[in-house]
C-alpha cells in the first residue's frame, strides 16, 4: 500500500527547474531516502509532498489525500522534522511538546500521557523543564524528532535529520529511526551522507538539478551502477600510470592527485601496482558513494 | 477554531514575560498622559467640553492600543516568522497560513486591548470618565486593535528586514497619530488634513472612544465602527495574500 504517490511533479523558481518531472511511489513501513547534492531539489520534494509548496504540475496523494487540495487533513496523521531546528526559544522542553501538540488539536491530559514516553524517546528524561537554549545539537535534533512525533504519525518526513551532528550524536538518531521503521512508520528522508543512507535505507532516489536520476535498494543501485572493485592511488608518477590503469580496468577517473580505478577484477591492477613502490592505494569495494560520485559528478555544489 | 492554538502559543510566552510586557506597553502611554495631560492642561480651560486631561486620555487610550498592536504584529510577529521560524513549524501540523494570520492579528489585537484597558482603568481611577458608559469604549479598544494588528501585519509579511517597518512606523503611524485627534482636536486642522485623518483608523476609533469618556453617546456609530471593521478585513484579506506569496510560492 502506497503512503505516498507523486506523478510529474514541477517547480520552477526564477527560469530554474528545482523539481522537474518527479515521481515517487512510497511503501507503508518503508525508509526512503532521498540523496542528493546541495540544491539537487530535496528540500522543494519534500515540502511539495507535504502541501507547504504548491506545485506548477504534477499530482501528489499523501496518505490518501490529494495534496495541495486536501493537505491539512493528510499532515493529521504525518510528523516534520526540518532541516534546521525551529523549536520555540520561548518555552521549555515539556512546553515544546505540549504546544506543538495543540496545534493537532490533540487535549492536553493526551499530550501529557505521551510525554515521558517522548522524552524517553529523545534522551530528554528529567530536562523537560530545560530551556532550549542550553540544549546542545544533538538533544535539540532528538527534541525536534519527538515534536514530531506528537501525533504519532504514520509517517514522518525528515530532511537531513543528521546534518551538523557528531558522530555520538548521529548514531543516537540512526538508532532511533530503526526503531521508528521497527514501529512500522514510514520514514522519508533527505540526506547527503551515503553511510547514513545505506545504513537506514530500504531505497533510495539519487536526485541532481531536479530530476531522480536512480532509484533502488542500496545493494541494487551499487551492483547495476558501478564495478564492484575500487583501486584509489596516488603518489609520484601516478599521471603516467594512468595511462596503464586505462588498459588494464574499464574506468578510470581523476580527482586532483588520485586516481579512482573501477574494475570487476582487481587483481591485474594490483600486481601492476605491487611492482611500483612511488605510488601508494588503497583497494576497497565499491560503495553508495562511488554511485553517487558517478552518477552526479565530481564537482563542487555551491 | 484551528487558530486558537496560534493565539494561545503567544499568550503562554507573554504570561511568561508578563511584567516586562505590560510595564513596556504601559509606562510611555501613562507618563504621556500624566505629564502632558497636566502639565499642558494646567494652561487649557478646557477642550470640547472636557478638562485637557479628560480629552487627552481619550486620544491616549486609543494611540497606546495602536502602537501595542502594531509593534506585537509587526517586531514581535517578525521575530515569529523570519528570525525563530515559528510559524514554518506551525505549518507542519494541520494548520494553514490562513490560521496563523488570524492567530496573530487577534493575538495582536488582545494584547492592544490590554493597553487601552488598563489605560482606560487608570483614567477611571483618576475621575477622568464622566460616566459609567465609558466601558463602552472597551470593545472599540479592541476594534481599534484588530484594525491595526491587520495593517501591522501585511507589513510583517511584507518585509525582508526590521528596517522595512521604520518607513511605516515614521510615515505613516507618527504622522497619524498627529492629525486624528490624540493630542488637540483633529477638527481644527486645515480641511484638506482632516480628509486625510478620516480615511485613517485612528481618528474614527479617538470620535468613538472621546464621547464615551465624556459621559456622551457618539455620533455616527455606525460609520465609524465600519471604517474600523473595513481596516481589519481588509488587512486580514491583503495580510492572507502576501503570506500565501511568500510561504507556499
Amino acid at each position: 500500500m502506497s503512503v505516498l504517490r507523486a506523478h510529474g511533479l514541477r517547480k520552477r523558481y526564477d527560469e530554474l527547474d528545482v523539481v522537474d518531472g518527479v515521481d515517487l511511489d512510497i511503501a507503508a513501513g518503508e525508509c526512503f531516502g532521498l540523496l542528493g547534492p546541495n540544491g539537487a531539489g530535496k528540500t522543494t520534494t519534500l515540502r511539495l509532498c507535504l502541501g507547504l509548496t504548491y506545485p506548477d504540475a504534477g499530482q501528489i496523494e499523501l496518505l490518501g489525500e490529494p495534496v495541495p487540495a486536501r493537505a491539512r487533513e493528510a499532515r493529521q496523521r504525518v510528523g516534520v522534522v526540518p532541516q534546521f531546528d525551529n523549536l520555540d526559544p520561548d518555552f521549555t522542553v515539556a512546553e515544546n511538546l505540549l504546544v506543538f501538540g495543540r496545534y493537532f488539536g490533540i487535549a492536553r491530559a493526551e499530550v501529557a500521557g505521551r510525554l515521558s514516553g517522548l522524552l524517553e524517546f529523545a534522551g530528554l528524561t528529567g530536562r523537560e523543564d530545560a530551556r532550549i537554549n542550553t540544549l546542545s545539537g544533538g538533544m535539540k535534533r532528538r527534541l525536534t524528532l519527538a515534536r514530531a512525533l506528537i501525533n504519532d504519525p504514520q509517517l514522518v518526513f525528515m530532511d537531513e535529520p543528521t546534518t551538523g551532528l557528531d558522530p555520538q550524536a548521529r548514531h543516537l538518531i540512526w538508532e532511533r529511526l530503526r526503531r521508528l521503521t521497527q514501529e512500522g512508520k514510514t520514514l522519508i528522508l533527505t540526506t547527503h551522507f551515503m553511510e547514513e543512507a545505506e545504513r537506514l535505507c530500504h531505497r533510495l532516489a539519487i536526485m541532481d538539478r531536479g530530476r531522480l536520476i536512480a532509484v533502488g535498494s542500496p545493494r541494487t543501485l551499487i551492483a547495476e551502477h558501478i564495478e564492484p572493485q575500487v583501486v584509489e592511488v596516488h603518489g609520484k608518477g601516478f599521471e603516467q600510470w594512468m595511462e596503464r590503469a586505462r588498459r588494464l580496468a574499464p574506468r578510470v577517473e581523476r580527482a586532483g592527485d588520485t586516481v579512482f580505478v573501477y574494475a570487476a577484477n582487481a587483481a591485474p591492477l594490483l600486481a601492476d601496482l605491487s611492482e611500483r613502490p612511488e605510488l601508494s592505494y588503497l583497494h576497497r569495494p565499491a560503495s553508495l558513494e562511488d554511485v553517487f560520485l558517478k552518477l552526479t559528478g565530481r564537482d563542487l555544489r555551491d | 477554531m484551528r487558530w486558537v492554538a496560534v493565539w494561545r502559543r503567544n499568550f503562554l510566552v507573554w504570561r511568561k514575560l508578563v511584567i516586562a510586557s505590560v510595564l513596556s506597553n504601559l509606562a510611555d502611554p501613562l507618563i504621556l498622559l500624566f505629564g502632558l495631560g497636566y502639565g499642558l492642561g494646567a494652561l487649557l480651560p478646557s477642550v470640547e467640553g472636557m478638562s485637557y486631561i479628560a480629552f487627552f486620555a481619550a486620544g491616549t487610550l486609543c494611540s497606546a492600543t495602536m502602537f501595542t498592536a502594531s509593534f506585537e504584529s509587526m517586531f514581535s510577529g517578525f521575530s515569529r516568522m523570519h528570525g525563530q521560524q515559528t510559524w514554518d513549524a506551525i505549518l507542519y501540523a494541520p494548520l494553514t497560513i490562513v490560521d496563523i494570520v488570524a492567530g496573530e492579528i487577534v493575538w495582536a489585537a488582545s494584547k492592544a486591548w490590554l493597553s487601552g484597558a488598563t489605560i482606560l482603568a487608570v483614567a477611571a481611577v483618576f475621575g477622568l470618565a464622566a460616566s459609567p458608559i465609558v466601558v463602552l469604549a472597551l470593545p472599540v479598544a479592541f476594534l481599534v486593535g484588530l484594525a491595526f494588528a491587520a495593517c501591522g501585519l501585511i507589513m510583517t509579511v511584507l518585509a525582508k528586514n526590521w528596517d522595512f517597518f521604520s518607513f511605516y512606523m515614521t510615515l505613516i503611524m507618527t504622522p497619524m497619530t498627529m492629525i486624528s485627534g490624540v493630542f488637540f482636536p483633529a477638527e481644527q486642522l486645515p480641511r484638506p488634513v482632516l480628509a486625510v485623518a478620516q480615511v485613517l483608523p485612528l481618528y474614527h476609533g479617538i470620535e468613538l472612544v472621546r464621547p464615551l469618556v465624556a459621559g456622551r453617546w457618539p455620533s455616527q456609530i455606525a460609520l465609524h465602527v465600519a471604517v474600523l471593521l473595513a481596516y481589519a478585513a481588509a488587512g486580514y484579506a491583503i495580510a492572507i495574500m502576501y503570506a500565501r506569496r511568500r510561504f507556499t510560492a
